[in-house]
């Protein structure tokens, strides 16, 4: 490709992204009143939302694989074991990450 | 000098939620800007992408469009369908994001990546910390470190001797706290069941590559046929 060419292709992939972003906001500005439906998926979204993202960041995961998708089933269970009881985000976070890590170099 | 200390309160407060996207965006901003340089880009292009486009998973494969045949219409529909779930995002955020001034709604909505949007929907902001100035930190913070991994992996990437075999998991970790304290908080889980559970099956159908879509759809279409015991859960 050529520089333009390149710069004409990084332009669609900010355009496209913008798009994906903006709309519901261009949609429905702030002066007028949302319609009721969008309203409620406002409300009742989020939770679908941050559900499809935990899917998501497991949509790789290959039980068929070698490790069977262990280490993120251990360190899955690290994560909501610990945040259940200590409810710290961080400590939550750090030790099943460690966890993921080392099972990952060490064990499988 | 006012507006400077509320400022500040609203940095300290959003700093600690963003260092788990710290050591996730610097790791993997860094392993970005190395792939794009081996596939042949120079270093302009990862991080004038880092800074423009903003989010993650799609500039990867923003670096096989840039090394493949020239298609704009292509990249165009890729990215679309890549980032359809920022939508949704979108729609959660519609009320929270009218309460800020004009200026900064515009750079929020510019840099609703995956996680800043997980973290300003999610994050119980204290009342005397000012919500607009705390959303835009999060979000703000986050951008510096997807661009600072970006730029020293594009520039100094030859350098590195990468040893942090499992790092990126750190994002997971983070999207499963952040679902976990959601879940917490929420009276009923219709909704968090609805986006665990449609995905999954639609996953499972469709496979990695397609399942966001047909996801979306489902989501949409359950949340539409359970709107009443939903808007009735919500008032209990």
């Amino acid at each position: 490709m050529t520089e333009l060419q390149l710069i004409i292709t990084i332009a669609m992939v900010v355009l496209g992204t913008m798009l994906t972003r903006f709309t519901p906001f261009l949609v429905f500005p702030a002066g007028k009143d949302t319609p009721k439906y969008v309203q409620y998926l406002g409300k009742a979204l989020p939770g679908a939302a941050l559900g499809m993202l935990v899917i998501y960041c497991f949509k790789d995961v290959d039980p068929l694989a070698r490790a069977h998708g262990l280490p993120e089933l251990i360190a899955l269970a690290v994560i909501v074991g610990l945040h259940l009881w200590k409810r710290n985000m961080l400590l939550s976070i750090a030790a099943g990450t460690a966890a993921y890590m080392l099972l990952v170099t060490f064990v499988f | 000098m006012k507006e400077n200390k509320s400022k500040i309160k609203a940095l300290k407060a959003a700093f600690p939620y963003t260092l788990p996207i710290m050591a996730g965006f610097l790791f993997l901003g860094t392993a970005y800007g190395i792939f794009a340089r081996t596939e042949g880009l120079s270093a302009f292009y990862p991080i004038i992408m880092a800074l423009l486009v903003f989010a993650g998973s799609m500039e990867f494969v923003a670096v096989n469009l840039l090394t493949g045949i020239f298609d704009p219409l292509n990249a165009l529909l890729l990215t679309i369908m890549v980032n359809a779930r920022h939508l949704f995002y979108g729609i959660s955020m519609l009320e929270k994001y009218r309460e800020v001034d004009i200026k900064k709604r515009w750079y929020l909505i510019f840099g609703m990546c995956d996680e800043s949007f997980s973290i300003n929907c999610a994050a119980d902001v204290p009342e005397d910390i000012n919500q607009g100035w705390f959303r835009f930190f999060v979000t703000l913070l986050n951008h510096i470190y997807w661009v600072t991994g970006a730029t020293v992996g594009a520039l100094v990437g030859s350098l590195i001797p990468f040893e942090l075999e499992g790092l990126e998991f750190v994002m997971t970790a983070l999207l499963v706290v952040i679902f976990l304290d959601n879940w917490l908080k929420e009276k009923q889980h219709y909704s968090s069941l609805i986006g665990l559970g449609g995905s999954l099956v639609c996953l499972l159908i469709f496979g990695s590559d397609n399942f966001i879509i047909p996801s979306m759809a489902v989501i949409l279409l359950v949340l539409t046929l359970l709107k009443k015991p939903i808007e009735k859960g919500a008032e209990k």
